[in-house]
């Protein structure tokens, strides 16, 4: 294994936790740059039945991994309530949330924000940055339940393709501001359903 | 044992002369192997799905030989290629809804199902625009009891009155509907073609085998039996599947332990192959498999002052359907003729006299803006028509004990795929389903009597 750091092009992206972000992930969803490294686990994966198995288990490890940032948080929802959970599952994908009358709330650059909104149970929130952020269907489970959502800010999100868009009518009464700037998967086939949002 | 030895090594000295079994001079990569423990005739999205099933279920991994036989590698004739691509929750029977909602769920997450390392993701183009269908007064209490069933199982229908259909979608003309129900979610088309080719990626790669070639015999055993109240039956296993390569009188008898009969609309010749319906009629002898052959039309039309992007894929009260296809007011769209309308299935051919009579009236009629339409392409398919009772057979024969159903769909076999091979691969590898319960579904209902009938086909 002449090229180490190099080979294992996969890993390198899950391990050092870049994949937060377009560009770490779109490096890992179309690894084109470093054939050499590319080729030499191909070659290897073709060989030896372990390799291929690894490979596969990268490939669903990552996927899970996206899967498991867009669980559910069901015990907050079910103690402070839908506004609070909705707000907490975004800032913990590192979006920014808006109450009623409030200022943004933003985690800073390590991820960490603060819990002074679990005291705002009814407050609605009225606006939600989700830019960058690994959203994805089943994620937005947790955004749904906000009723009174006014702006909703989907840029550069790499997992929200035509399914999440079809899945965004039921805030259609209070949605007045969508920003899909930049995402990836979304195609004409998912904005031709946005028409249950007017 | 001297002269059991003598005709060994004459068998032995046979097959080594040109002509025999063994011929290690000529290449036989294109024949199936001599001995497979499930054999799929039939290599359509049903046949697929049961072979990545089969595999994802197995326990050890590798543990099961499959066998796909499918006599045209084109699929130029195949209903999964030549379908309108269409899925939907709104049926009438709740395991059709909860089949359904499973594909529906495998369609959205097939890149984590069906991923290959190192090739490319999976595209279906799915288009979420979602189903309208349309009730006259006399369906609308049907409907609504249809939809009561699809929101017990967790479909997301919402019901409009003409008013609101008005409001909505401005180019429809309500006349003589008194009920719609639009699904918003989860519904829609998508590229049959792509579907196919993801799963044949995919099961190639868990080392399902494949053979291009034509199932023209079983060998099978029989077994008479007597049941508890005295009569006697005829149990059957089917032991070799013929399978003869495709342009050459070459056949290889491949032997077997389970068959699947997901041959489509062909299925019906296969069961006959196994003797199932040679009997006196009446009994489960003489049962045949009731699914037929049948063919349907699709137009594809060009109407600049057509419906918009919110063009659901509408289905009228008569049976008309149409759906949006792109970007250039393009629609696509047919009528399902009634029995004694029904085209001659020898061949493919299109009959455009029937949309300028049946189809094009209705369409006019329904939606003001097709009266200027010009007609750009048409081609037809087969259904996989179950004469019964419309819907899907799954499950194993009562009296050939080894081969499994997977077919009799009638015009909803792509969009219930997925979870019909589940179940089949549950059937196969468990004795009994697990997670969605197709008992009503099995061959018994035809010498029953039970109908499982939906009314929600078009």
């Amino acid at each position: 294994l002449s090229h180490p750091p190099q080979s294992l092009h996969l890993l390198a992206p899950v391990w050092k936790g870049g994949t937060r972000g377009i560009r770490g992930l779109s490096r890992v969803l179309a690894p084109e740059g470093n054939q050499k490294g590319r080729s030499l686990l191909q070659f290897l994966a073709d060989r030896f039945y372990d390799v291929e198995a690894l490979r596969d288990y990268l490939l669903r490890k990552q996927v899970l991994k996206v899967n498991q940032k867009n669980r559910p948080y069901n015990y907050i929802k079910q103690r402070y309530g839908p506004y609070v959970a909705g707000a907490y599952f975004i800032l913990k994908q590192g979006g920014a949330v808006r109450f009623q009358g409030k200022e943004w709330i933003r985690p800073n650059q390590r991820g960490h924000f603060s819990l002074d909104f679990l005291k705002l149970q009814a407050v609605p929130v009225e606006a939600v940055d989700a830019s960058g952020c690994a959203i994805n269907y089943q994620g937005l489970d947790s955004l749904l339940p906000l009723k009174e959502l006014q702006s909703l800010w989907l840029q550069r999100c790499p997992h929200v393709d035509d399914w999440c868009l079809s899945r965004l009518h039921p805030l259609a009464s209070s949605l007045q501001e969508l920003s899909l700037a930049g995402c990836p998967r979304v195609s004409e086939r998912g904005l031709a359903c946005l028409h249950h949002l007017w | 044992d001297w002269d059991g030895k003598v005709s060994e090594i004459k068998k032995k000295i046979q097959s080594i002369l040109p002509g025999g079994t063994w011929d290690p001079l000529y290449d036989t990569s294109y024949l199936p192997p001599e001995r497979a423990d499930v054999v799929i005739v039939g290599g359509g999205v049903l046949g697929l799905s049961v072979a990545y099933w089969l595999k994802k279920l197995e326990k050890p991994r590798g543990a099961i030989r499959v066998l796909v036989v499918e006599r045209d590698h084109t699929y130029s004739r195949a209903s999964t290629v030549l379908s309108v691509g269409g899925i939907r929750q709104q049926f009438s029977v709740p395991e059709n809804v909860q089949l359904s909602l499973f594909s529906i769920d495998f369609l959205r997450n097939i890149n984590e199902y069906l991923a290959v390392v190192d090739d490319p993701p999976l595209d279906i183009q799915f288009n979420p625009s979602g189903y309208l269908l349309l009730a006259s007064e006399k369906g609308a209490a049907i409907m609504e009891n249809n939809v009561k069933v699809q929101r017990q199982e967790g479909a997301k229908v919402s019901l409009m009155s003409p008013e609101q259909l008005r409001n909505k979608f401005p180019w429809i003309n309500t006349e003589g509907v008194a009920l719609a129900s639009y699904g918003m979610e989860q519904e829609g088309w998508f590229d049959p073609w792509s579907l196919l080719q993801g799963l044949r990626r995919k099961v190639q790669s868990m080392g399902v085998l494949f053979c291009h070639g034509e199932v023209t015999r079983f060998v099978s055993s029989s077994n008479h039996v007597e049941t508890a109240s005295g009569e006697k039956v005829n149990l059957k296993r089917i032991h070799e599947v013929h399978v003869k390569i495709d342009q050459s009188l070459e056949y290889q008898p491949v032997e077997c332990a389970i068959v699947i009969n997901a041959a489509g609309a062909w299925s019906g010749q296969v069961a006959e192959l196994a003797g199932i319906g040679k009997g006196p009629p009446g009994t489960l002898q003489g049962t045949k498999l009731p699914v037929e052959l049948r063919k349907r039309y699709v137009y594809l039309w060009h109407c600049p002052q057509g419906p918009g992007l919110e063009t659901p894929f509408v289905i009228d009260p008569s049976g008309t359907y149409f759906r949006r296809e792109g970007l250039g007011q393009n629609y696509l769209g047919g009528c399902s003729p009634t029995e004694e309308e029904e085209p001659d299935p020898g061949n493919l051919e299109v009959d455009h006299d029937f949309f300028q009579d049946r189809v094009w009236p209705t369409l006019a009629q329904r939606v003001p803006a097709f009266e200027s339409l010009k007609v750009r392409s048409a081609w037809a398919g087969y259904y996989d028509y179950n004469t019964f009772d419309q819907n899907g057979v799954v499950g194993p024969h009562p009296l050939v004990l080894n081969m499994y159903f997977a077919t009799g769909f009638s015009g909803h076999g792509l969009q219930q795929a997925p979870a019909v091979g589940r179940a089949v691969a549950e059937m196969v590898l468990e004795g009994h389903f697990k997670t969605i319960n197709l008992s009503s579904f099995l061959f018994s209902r035809f010498y029953l009597g039970e109908k499982v009938q939906e009314h929600n086909i078009i």
